[in-house]
Formats: structure tokens, sequence, C-alpha cells
């Protein structure tokens, strides 16, 4: 199998186009299950009969296959790039959701406590206390997400979007190995690059964690 | 939406469905077949990995970082690749399933051995105990759950992702997922994915009760 590098450089336009369009989706992907969980985890968090019903939800979801879900939506939102993106929502929210009820668990009880002594009101306790302390988890969380949902994009080719993947089509349809090798790097390129960055915002969100390091 | 659903029972439940080369029994059987052997290769690859790296301390960093390259993988590009390389085989599926496995069951295995408790750990040193005494009789069965954690998490995932063995013109549960799209036939579509989901839900399950089988003469553990 060899590589022909002049179908690369003839294409780097498309590629880019390509990539770019990659990356939205997966990033939009987070941002939505993002806002999805963050007020779902704090439900599963305080209210325990819920907790397991929630996760479990999350679950049964996560086992769909990731085709069929693009292919289910297809009558309410047709082959747009709408359904791409609840698609990848769906996936992102098993990680989110789990690791922001497991970053919320994680906060002493006794800071919440002092919170609580000092006369801070439970909406605001939640957001400067116990959300900044589990944000470490829900970062491992969102970063886990991230990178899947960067390689899950590719899925939706078969609908026609999918970024990246449509190298992946095309490729198979022409028996001509080049852009599928050009996609495959790149969407892990995407990831890393996406990874990295989002160390970087964590450490810019958690000057407190810089000290002790 | 009330009369796709009933389609789908129709679908489901009709015995020509089931028998036959394209029914559901055979389908079923074939997308079994693919995910059980593909996590089956995964665990042979992943869990001495994880073991080791876990017992010895070192390649932690590198895993790590094999484990978030692997994830980052595209499925659909690995299959395409080893299909173009390969030709009609099996390999392209197989080697796309152990690769999205293989990362899980690495950074769990791992996990559970850096959660062992360090003084344990040197408390059967302090007894005589050697290296790989430490490993199997004390590491290994301290980190099992976290480790049977990973394996299930694989293998759902497996079971979810060998649909796309029918992509290139495979069987298993897939083939319903695929053609139901060429064909533009939502019923079978939603069938092969409710039988999919089914699946992964069914091992999983089968999964946990052999974890609770192997752990039911162990005291309660704080969660």
């Amino acid at each position: 199998m060899t590589i022909d590098w002049s179908w690369i450089s003839g294409h780097t336009d498309e590629l880019t186009t390509l990539a770019i369009s990659h990356l939205q989706a997966a990033l939009t992907a987070v941002l939505l299950g993002l806002l999805i969980s963050l007020p779902l985890a704090v439900v599963a968090h305080r209210v325990r009969p819920l907790r397991g019903f929630l996760l479990g939800l999350s679950n049964v979801l996560f086992t769909i296959p990731s085709i069929a879900i693009f292919v289910l939506l297809l009558p309410i939102s047709g082959l747009t790039r709408t359904t791409t993106v609840i698609g990848l929502t769906v996936y992102t929210l098993v990680v989110l959701l789990r690791n922001t009820v497991e970053g919320l668990d994680s906060v002493p009880a006794k800071t919440k406590e002092a919170a609580k002594a000092m006369g801070t009101r439970p909406l605001r306790t939640l957001l400067t206390v116990e959300f900044p302390l589990a944000l470490p988890v829900i970062m491992a969380g969102v970063r886990i997400a991230t990178v899947m949902s960067i390689s899950l994009v590719s899925v939706a080719t078969y609908i026609g979007d999918g970024g990246l993947g449509q190298l992946f089509t095309d490729g198979f349809q022409r028996d001509f190995p080049t852009p599928v090798i050009a996609g495959v790097v790149l969407t892990i390129l995407l990831a890393v690059v996406a990874d990295a960055a989002l160390v970087g915002v964590q450490y810019l969100l958690t000057p407190w964690k810089r000290r002790r390091a | 939406m009330y009369e796709l659903f009933k389609n789908l029972g129709g679908w489901l439940t009709s015995g020509a469905q089931w028998s036959g080369p394209d029914g559901i029994a055979h389908r079923l059987a074939e997308h079994l077949q693919y995910s059980l052997l593909a996590t089956l290769v995964a665990a042979v690859i992943g869990l001495p990995v994880g073991l080791l790296i876990g017992h010895t301390g070192r390649g932690a960093f590198l895993a790590i970082n094999l484990a978030s390259f692997g994830r980052a993988l595209p499925t659909v590009g690995l299959v395409v690749l080893v299909f173009l390389a390969s030709g009609l085989s099996m390999w392209p599926v197989y080697v796309a399933l152990v690769a999205l496995a293989v990362p899980s069951i690495v950074t769990n295995t791992y996990a559970g051995m850096t959660a062992v408790d360090p003084d344990v750990k040197d408390v059967a040193r302090g007894q005589g105990m050697r290296g790989h005494q430490v490993l199997f009789q004390v590491e290994l069965p301290l980190a099992l759950p976290l480790i049977m954690t990973g394996l299930r998490l694989a293998l759902i995932q497996v079971v979810a992702t060998a649909t796309i063995a029918a992509y290139v013109s495979f069987g298993g549960l897939g083939r319903y997922v695929f053609d139901g799209l060429a064909q533009r036939d939502l019923v079978q579509v939603l069938g092969g994915a409710v039988l999919v989901a089914a699946v992964a839900i069914a091992l999983d399950l089968a999964l946990s009760g052999v974890q609770r089988l192997l752990f039911r003469h162990r005291p309660a553990q704080h969660a």
C-alpha cells in the first residue's frame, strides 16, 4: 500500500475544510453534551433514587450502534449536520454524566458544610465550591468525550456528513488508500491537539492546583 | 411513530425473519462470534500489558497515551484501510474491533493495579513473597473488579461496533442496519439496532453475573 503524495499536496484545501468541519461537529456535540449532563448530574448527585436510573439510561444509549442512531434520526432531522451533532451528543452523555456525578461525589462533605456554615446559599455553593472542586474529574470526562467524538464523527459519513470520514468512503469506493490514510492520520492529529488544548484549559481553570505541583 | 413500533414488533416476532441464512438467529450467531473473539484477543493482548505496567510501575505514561491514541482511531477508517490492504477477508473487522477494545482493557487493568494499597504489597513482600506471587496472589485479585469493568466496557463497545462488519460485506446484525439504510427501510434499521443493543446489554449482565459469582466469598467492600 503506497501513499500518493501528489494527491495529498493537490487536495490540501479540501483536507483543511474537512478537518475544520470535523472538529466543529465534535466540539459542538461535547458542548451540548456538557449543557445536558451538568444539570442532570446535579440531579443524579442530589436525588439518590434518580441516580441509578439516569446512569443506567446513559449506559443503554451507549450500547446502540452509532450508525443506527444516525439512521434513526433521519426521519426527524434528515441528512444534515444536526443529525450528526445529535448522534454524537448522545454518545458523549455516558462519559460526561458519569464523570460529573463522580466529580460532585468527590467533593468532601466538610467543605460543603463549611460553605453552609458561612451562609453560602445552595446554588452559590454549587457554582463556586462544588463545581470547581469537581473540575479535575469533570475535565477528565470532557477529554475522553472529545477524543471519542472526534473519532466517531467519521461514522456520519454514511449519512453524507462525517467530516474527514468522507475520505474513508471516497477511498473505499475508488479502491484508493491515500485519502483513507490521510483521514486516519488527520483524525488522530485532531484528537491529540484537542486533548492537549483541554489539558491547557484545565491548567488555566484550576490555578490552586499549580502551587502544589 | 406508533406505526413504526408496531411494524418493529412484527419484524422482530415473525418466524420467517428468524430462520435461514439471512435470519436473525444466524446473524446473531455471527455477531456474537465477531464480538467475543475480538474481545478475547484484545484481552489476551491488553491484560498482560496492563498487569505488567501496573506491577512494575514502568511505562505508565506510554500506556496511558497509547490508550488515548487508540480511542482516537476512527474505526471506519481502520476497517476501510485494512480492507484495502488485505482484500475481502475477516481481517479488517477483527483488526478494528481489537484495536477498539485493547485501550479500555489496558487502562482499566492499569487503574486497578495502581488502586491496590501499597501497604498491602509491602506486607506481601515482607512475608517473603516473590514478585510474581505478589502479582498473582495479591495484586491481581484486588484489582479484579476494575479489570472486569474494563472488560465489560470493551465488550459493549465491540458489540456496538461489530455492526461495521456489514459495511465491508460481512454478516452480523449490522447487515440489517446497512441493508435497511440502503433500502430506506427504517423498520429493518431499528430492528438491527434494537438487537445489537439487546446483545450488548445481555452480555454486560452476563459478565456482571460472572463477576458477582467470582467475588461471592469476598466480604462486601466499600464502593
